[in-house]
C-alpha cells in the first residue's frame, strides 16, 4: 500500500512570524519547520502501511528556497522519499493553485493508495487545499478524518462532525483530510534523523509539473488588506451570591452551546 | 563545532520528548520518590538515546560526541535534576569503562542490554568513609578459584535500588593507595547483596540513592573489565566522562532556569512597572546567561576534544567546577528573583536549587576537582 502525505514547511510558530509590507505575506526566508499538524498525518500514513504489510509513504511539499528540513523530519519519522516543488514563481500563490502543484507533485511518486493531509496548515488555515487537490485529481474526498482505517481494499472514516461523527466508507484511491489527535505522532529516533539525510528528495520547479499559471499571476485571490486582530475584551466576572450558577447558565444558553 | 542539520533534528526531537513526556511525569515521581527506570529507559533506548557515542555492535548507535553533548544539555531542561542524573550513570558513569575495556562478551551480555534499556545500571565507587577520595575505598574482593568474594559497603550510589548490575570498584590486592583495585560487573542478583534507600537527601529526591552491602558475594572473575589492579586508573578515566555529562547538563538546566525568571520578571508587576525594568535584576540575569554561553562554548570545545580521542581531563575537570558554581549563583539568583514564590515547593525554583545543589558535590566535590587542577597545573607541593 503506497500513501503520499502532504506536508507543509512552516515557518516555527515558537519565533515570531513577520509579514512582508509589499505582498502581505507571511514572510518565508527563514528556516522553515515541519507544520506539527502534518505529524498526525505522516504517522498515520505510517500506521496505515505497517497494517497493510507492505508499502511504502511518500511526501509532497511546496517551500521556497528548496527548503527541506521540515521534510526531512517527516523521513526521519519514516516516510521513504518525497517531492519538493520550489520556485520563485510560486510567490503569491492562492489555495487552489497549491492544489494543482500539490496534486501533480503526487504523480512524480507513482500511483498512491490514498493521499493524505491536514484538514488545514497552522500559518494559512485555509482549510481547503485537500478538497481541491481531490477534484484536481479526480478522487473522492473524506474530509475531518479522526479515525482511519482501511478493510478489504476500502476507506472506512469517523468523520467529525459538530454532533459527533460520521461512520463514513469510501474507496480508493482517495483524499482524506486527518484532524489533530488523530493519531500520537512518534519521535523521529536518533537512527530515522541519520537515515533521512540519505532518503531521496526531488526538487522540481512548476515548468517540471506543467502547472501555469501560478503565483500573483495565478491567484483569483488579492490581500487587500491587513488589520491587527482585535484585542480580546476583559471577560465578566460574576460574583457568587449563591445565584451564580443561574447566571452561567444564562450565559450559556446565550452562546447557543445549551 | 560543526553543527549539521541531523544535531539540530536531534535537538529539537529531544527537546520535545523532554517537554512533552517527560515533564508531566515528573511532580508524580518526585511525591513517590521514585522513577519507573526501566520503563523510562526502554523508553528512551527506542528514541536510540542510551549509548549515542557507543559501538553500534554492543547496541549502540556510533554517533560523535556533539549529539551526547546535545542529549545532555536537553535532559538538563528537565523539570528535575534526577532523571538527567538517572541516565547520565547509565550512558555515561556505568558504561564507558566496559565499552573500553571489555571483553566482546561482556559487551554483549552487560552492555548491550543496558544501551538497549532493558537494564539498569549503576557505579559503585563511594563507600561511608571514601567518597571523593577514592583511594580510600576499603570494600574487597578475595579472589576463590575462579570466583571473587567481596564483602564491603557502598554509599551514594545512584539507580542501584533498580539496578541489574554495578560497575563495582573494589581492592583486589593489599597494594594499598591507587593500586591493587579492580572494577567488577557485579549482578544485583547475588546472593549476599542487599541495598537501601538514602531517605531524605535534600535534592534529587526521585532518584533511587541507595547504601549497598556486599556480604559474602560471589562473582565469576570473568566478570574483572579490563586488567586486575588497574581498575583505580580505569575509574578515573570513567570519572572524565561523568565531569562533562554534568557540565552538559548544567547548561541546559541554567539556559531554562534564566529564560522562565526572564520571563516571571518581565510579568510580575512591582511599584507599576516589570521587576524587569529594575536595571539591577535585569544585568545580573545578562551577566549569568553570558556565563552560561561561556561554558557552553567550552563544552563544545571540550566534547571536540574528545572526538579526537584526546585526554580531556583537564577540561573535564574545569567544565565540571565552573558548572557546579554556575549553577549554584543562578539557582540562588532566580530564587531571589521569584521571591516567595521561589520558596514555595509548587514552584520550580525550590527544586532547581535543591537538586542542582548537588553538582558541586557529586562526582567529585569543587574541592577534589581543585586537587586535580593544583596537581595537573603545578600548583600543588
Amino acid at each position: 500500500m503506497n500513501v503520499i502525505v502532504c506536508v507543509k514547511q512552516i515557518p516555527d510558530p515558537a519565533m515570531p512570524g513577520e509579514l512582508d509590507p509589499s505582498t502581505k505575506t507571511l514572510k518565508r526566508s527563514g528556516k522553515l519547520i515541519l507544520d506539527e499538524s502534518d505529524g498526525y498525518g505522516v504517522e498515520m500514513a505510517l500506521q496505515l502501511v505497517d497494517a497493510a504489510g507492505g508499502g511504502e509513504v511518500g511526501l509532497v511539499s511546496m517551500a521556497p528556497n528548496g527548503e527541506v528540513s521540515g521534510l526531512r523530519t517527516a523521513l526521519a519519522m519514516g516516510a521513504s522519499k518525497g517531492v519538493l516543488v520550489s520556485d520563485p514563481e510560486l510567490q503569491g500563490t492562492d489555495a487552489l493553485t497549491t492544489a494543482k502543484v500539490l496534486a501533480a507533485a503526487t504523480k512524480r511518486l507513482g500511483d498512491a493508495d490514498l493521499i493524505i493531509a491536514a484538514t488545514e496548515s497552522s500559518d494559512g488555515y485555509t482549510g481547503t487545499v485537500p478538497e481541491q487537490m481531490a477534484e484536481v485529481l479526480g478522487l473522492p474526498s473524506v474530509t475531518f478524518a479522526k479515525s482511519v482505517t482501511i478493510e478489504d481494499g476500502v476507506l472506512k472514516v469517523n468523520r467529525q462532525t459538530e454532533a459527533g461523527y460520521d461512520e463514513v466508507t469510501c474507496t480508493l484511491p482517495a483524499v482524506v483530510s486527518v484532524t489533530a489527535g488523530v493519531v500520537e505522532p512518534r519521535y523521529p529516533s536518533f537512527k530515522g534523523i541519520m537515515a533521512a539525510k540519505s532518503k531521496p528528495v526531488e526538487e522540481v520547479t512548476v515548468s517540471d509539473l506543467g502547472v501555469s499559471p501560478v503565483g500573483w499571476a495565478g491567484a483569483n485571490q488579492e490581500i487587500v488588506e491587513v488589520s491587527d486582530a482585535p484585542e480580546r475584551q476583559a471577560g465578566e466576572i460574576v460574583t457568587d451570591e449563591g445565584e451564580s450558577h443561574l447566571k452561567i447558565v444564562a450565559f450559556l444558553e446565550n452562546l447557543k452551546v445549551l | 563545532m560543526s553543527i549539521t542539520d541531523e544535531h539540530e533534528q536531534f535537538r529539537t526531537m529531544v527537546r520535545s520528548y523532554v517537554e512533552t513526556k517527560l515533564n508531566p511525569r515528573i511532580p508524580k515521581w518526585e511525591a513517590d520518590e521514585a522513577m519507573p527506570l526501566h520503563d523510562v529507559f526502554a523508553e528512551m533506548a527506542e528514541l536510540g538515546l542510551l549509548g549515542l557515542s557507543y559501538d553500534p555492535e554492543f547496541g549502540g548507535q556510533g554517533a560523535d560526541t556533539t549529539f551526547t553533548l546535545i542529549l545532555a544539555e536537553e535532559m538538563g531542561r528537565c523539570d528535575h535534576g534526577a532523571l538527567p542524573m538517572a541516565l547520565g550513570v547509565q550512558v555515561d558513569m556505568a558504561t564507558p569503562s566496559l565499552h573500553r575495556f571489555g571483553t566482546p562478551e561482556q559487551k554483549q551480555r552487560w552492555l548491550r542490554p543496558a544501551l538497549e534499556g532493558r537494564h539498569v545500571t549503576s557505579i559503585a565507587v563511594s563507600e561511608p568513609d571514601a567518597g571523593s577520595d577514592v583511594a580510600a575505598i576499603r570494600t574487597r574482593a578475595v579472589r576463590d578459584g575462579d570466583e571473587w568474594v567481596i564483602n564491603g559497603s557502598k554509599t551514594w550510589i545512584t539507580n542501584s535500588l533498580q539496578a541489574d548490575w554495578l560497575c563495582l570498584l573494589a581492592r583486589t590486592s593489599d597494594e594499598g593507595g591507587y593500586s591493587g583495585m579492580s572494577q567488577i560487573l557485579f549482578p544485583t542478583d547475588t546472593d549476599g547483596f542487599s541495598a537501601r534507600k538514602i531517605p531524605d537527601k535534600l535534592g534529587m529526591r526521585a532518584s533511587d540513592t541507595g547504601t549497598l552491602t556486599f556480604d559474602d558475594c560471589r562473582v565469576p572473575v570473568a566478570n574483572t573489565i579490563g586488567e586486575i589492579g588497574r581498575g583505580f586508573q580505569q575509574q578515573m578515566a570513567q570519572f572524565v566522562v561523568e565531569r562533562m555529562w554534568s557540565s552538559y547538563t548544567t547548561v541546559g538546566a541554567c539556559d531554562r532556569a534564566l529564560a522562565r525568571t526572564r520571563d516571571y520578571c518581565a510579568e510580575r508587576q512591582v511599584f507599576g512597572q516589570p521587576l524587569l525594568a529594575n536595571q539591577y535584576l535585569s544585568f545580573k540575569l545578562a551577566e549569568l546567561a553570558a556565563g552560561v554561553d561561556m561554558l557552553r562554548v567550552y563544552n563544545e570545545s571540550l566534547a571536540e576534544s574528545a572526538d579526537r580521542g584526546e585526554d580531556v581531563t583537564r577540561r573535564a575537570t574545569i567544565a565540571k567546577l565552573t558548572a557546579g558554581r554556575l549553577v549554584r549563583r543562578v539557582a540562588d539568583t532566580c530564587q531571589q528573583f521569584h521571591g516567595g514564590m521561589g520558596y514555595v515547593e509548587e514552584n520550580w525554583p525550590a527544586r532547581f536549587a535543591r537538586d542542582n545543589r548537588l553538582t558541586s558535590i557529586g562526582a567529585g566535590a569543587d574541592e577534589v576537582m581543585l586537587q586535580v587542577l593544583a596537581r595537573l597545573d603545578g600548583y600543588s607541593a
